[in-house]
């Protein structure tokens, strides 16, 4: 037992020493990085306080493209102008989550035409080229002649996008399509495929080509037009980035168009600014789609022109240029 | 093709007389030159016309927004079915064993080569951005039927060039030592391209197998090309173009016109190269047979194309064919197809008509017919849509070629002949060895019927 005790007794000495040690080394460890902290600290402080100094307190909060919330200083905050690189990218996805539809109310349309001169003045279009048109309709002799607005009309089995042959012409997810003029080769296989006369092709230098050749090319509005390219009706895809309604749309004097999401069943008249049901309006109205059995499901909707307001007028023979 | 040839080069006066006929109007003569000259002059004027297109954009043509197909698509479908005649003599009646097409099947495929090489650049005239041809390569879709033809266009070709070659080969060695006094590069070419063939019965053996893959492979590509072409319109749903038989009407139409185009070529050879003793009146009344056949076939095709939706007359299709019959396009319809079709099939059945000359005459305008007609296929189908053409320029509504697009498409002409004429000229039009072996076996065969 003694001895056992003995050596439990010069053990504990032993471990005694070693902790000693370890004290010793831990204080001065201790002190060493205590001076370390308060120094960062200071340094951090310091840095702080020239960061303070820069920015007063002045914050911004910005939702960043995943839809974070984030708090900015608002003098780091710079205008963002997005390049060719980003107008592709996003113009060929699309805004995610819209299913974007236009309703046509025939019985309002009388022809006024600040749809077509709305939309070729930011397309920059003459005259006689058409993304959207008001074609003078009439089934037979004895059904009565009637304004029909004829943009693209966005078919969901479009036959453009299927022939084209090299991808410029496409269909995005929110159902727009569009036409890239930094891609097309000017086959003009896709106007042979509409079965709506819906394209055009820039047979010559396009209108204002000079004026805005130094502009980057936006997919979305498909403008700088191009010589030797199609052009097409595109849904206003930029204004719609923007959360406004196409410029048809916004143009016209008689409530003609609807326009809105299917997704979210709304569609807003483009002069009143009423939104209303997609579902109801096209259910209370007897909407039809134009030759929808050619089964290419597009996403234009029309209002028969039943109980019209006014009296049809054949348009003034100038107008046919 | 059977792998036989003649035992022995030099001591076969058959060969020699057979080589020296068709191997004489193979040299750079004065005629020669200034036809080439001519050619060249022609074609630079066109090229300008070109280059006005390529400066102002398609503007110059006659097209517009709803007629934007023209004559430059109809020139493109008139070439790839011209050019399928090389497939219908070489491959068809070659691999049945019809022995004689011999002398004519080298002709046959002089014009598939030409016609199949000249057929892709036609396209690039049409386009908008001929710069951004690459970005069919780069960014081709597999969906678009463009890219289809593409694919087959070239791929006949290729196959087509080697179909011309791989029997040229012997050819060329037996020319290369008869080729004394013909310019040095003519013989050097001769040499390098004759791979020292030596006529190893070993070689002619492979040269056979290799031939006969080829003539396999070039039945469904060639049928290929004119399908896809024909795709290039059926796949649309316009009114006029929609239709499920398009396919076999354009391939049946290709072999009228290339039947025609072979006539006419094998006429001109048979005079100006002398070689009246290899292409015979035979020759003419046979392949006469063969065009009453194809062109049988093509009016069999036209009456399901035009009579069954003229039996409905639905709205659209009413519209179209009322224009066809009676409309805006009568005369030229009923003149294509009476003068390019009907009247051939009738002359073609008294014999005098299937002499040379007077099958030369029908073959000429049932050529002229076959290019009209394809624009006949091309623009009446764009002018009604299903939606009424207003409130355009009123120039639009009715499609003019200009002279710009006319001067255009000459110069597609022009290269064909081109081609033609340097391949015609400059290398035997007839297979030298295939003749004499021909004949040295029906030379056996006669002598065993006498013993």
């Amino acid at each position: 037992m003694g001895e056992k005790n003995k050596k439990r007794k010069s053990e504990n000495s032993e471990l005694e020493k070693i902790l000693e040690s370890s004290r010793r080394d831990f204080i001065k460890k201790a002190g060493l990085s205590g001076a370390a902290i308060i120094a960062g600290a200071a340094a951090i402080y310091s840095g702080f306080r020239h960061e303070k100094a820069k920015h007063p307190g002045n914050t911004i909060k910005v939702l960043t493209e995943d839809n974070r919330l984030v708090e900015v200083p608002v003098d780091q905050v710079k205008g963002y102008k997005p390049g060719l690189k980003v107008f592709q990218t996003r113009g060929r996805e699309g805004i995610k989550g819209k299913k974007w539809v236009m309703v046509v109310d025939l019985s309002r349309c009388r022809n006024a035409r600040k749809c077509i001169a709305a939309c070729q003045g930011a397309h920059h279009l003459r005259p006689y080229e058409y993304h959207i048109n008001t074609l003078v309709m009439q089934e037979s002799e004895n059904t009565p002649a009637y304004f029909m607005p004829k943009p693209c009309q966005h078919c969901d089995n479009p036959p453009c996008v299927s022939v084209c042959p090299v991808d410029a012409t496409f269909k995005r997810q929110d159902g727009n399509v569009l036409i890239d003029n930094q891609r097309c080769i000017g086959c003009r296989f896709c106007m042979a495929a509409c079965p709506y006369s819906a394209r055009m092709f820039h047979w010559q230098e396009p209108k204002d080509a000079t004026a805005v050749s130094g502009t980057e090319y936006n997919i979305e509005l498909n403008v700088p037009q191009k010589r030797g390219t199609i052009s097409k009706c595109l849904f206003s895809a930029d204004r719609l980035r923007e959360n406004m309604l196409p410029y048809c749309v916004s143009a016209c004097p008689n409530g003609v168009y609807y326009f809105g999401d299917e997704n979210e069943d709304a569609v807003t008249n483009g002069t009143t600014k009423e939104t209303v049901s997609f579902k109801e309006l096209l259910k209370k109205n007897g909407a039809y789609r134009l030759m929808s059995e050619l089964g290419t499901r597009p996403r234009v909707y029309y209002l028969p022109p039943k109980n019209r307001l006014f009296e049809f007028e054949e348009p003034e023979k100038e107008q046919k240029i | 093709m059977s792998g036989s040839f003649l035992k022995s080069d030099q001591n076969n006066e058959r060969l020699e007389t057979v080589a020296f006929d068709i191997l004489r109007p193979v040299r750079i003569n004065r005629s020669f030159i200034l036809w080439l000259i001519f050619l060249f002059v022609a074609l630079a004027f066109c090229l300008y016309a070109y280059s006005i297109q390529l400066r102002k954009g398609l503007i110059v043509t006659g097209l517009r927004d709803y007629t934007s197909w023209g004559m430059y698509i109809a020139n493109f479908v008139f070439f790839v079915a011209s050019s399928l005649v090389g497939m219908l003599i070489s491959s068809v009646f070659g691999l049945i064993g019809v022995s004689w097409i011999k002398p004519v099947a080298r002709i046959a495929e002089i014009i598939a080569i030409a016609f199949a090489a000249v057929a892709g650049l036609v396209i690039i005239s049409d386009m908008g951005r001929p710069e951004r041809l690459p970005y069919v390569f780069m960014y081709g879709r597999v969906q678009s039927p463009i890219v289809w033809d593409v694919t087959v266009v070239t791929t006949y070709f290729v196959l087509s060039l080697l179909l011309w070659f791989f029997p040229l080969i012997p050819d060329l060695a037996i020319a290369k030592t008869r080729f004394i006094d013909r310019p040095v590069f003519l013989i050097k070419v001769y040499k390098i391209l004759s791979f020292k063939w030596v006529h190893h019965a070993e070689q002619y053996k492979i040269l056979a197998k290799a031939v006969r893959i080829l003539l396999i492979l070039i039945i469904p590509t060639a049928l290929a090309i004119h399908t896809v072409t024909s795709w290039l319109f059926a796949v649309t749903p316009r009114a006029g173009w929609d239709s499920t038989i398009f396919g076999p009407y354009f391939v049946s139409g290709a072999f009228v016109s290339g039947t025609a185009a072979l006539i006419i070529a094998m006429y001109f050879f048979r005079v100006n190269y002398k070689l009246h003793k290899y292409i015979t009146e035979d020759h003419f009344e046979k392949i006469a047979r063969i065009m009453v056949l194809v062109s049988i076939v093509y009016i069999y095709f036209n009456l399901n194309e035009f009579l069954v939706p003229a039996y409905k007359m639905k709205k659209f299709d009413a519209i179209h064919l009322k224009e066809l019959f009676t409309g805006r396009y009568a005369l030229l319809f009923w003149g294509i197809q009476i003068i390019g079709l009907v009247l051939p099939v009738i002359l073609l059945l008294f014999r005098k008509m299937r002499k040379p000359f007077p099958l030369l005459l029908i073959s000429v305008s049932v050529l002229a017919c076959s290019w009209l007609k394809r624009l006949v296929i091309v623009v009446p189908p764009q002018s009604h849509p299903y939606l009424p053409v207003q409130d355009v320029p009123s120039g639009w509504l009715v499609y003019k070629p200009t002279l710009t697009e006319t001067a255009i498409t000459l110069a597609s002409v022009i290269l064909v002949l081109i081609i033609i004429t340097l391949l015609s000229k400059l290398f035997p039009v007839i297979p030298i060895w295939e003749i004499a072996a021909e004949d040295e076996k029906k030379e056996i065969e006669q002598d065993g019927k006498i013993l």
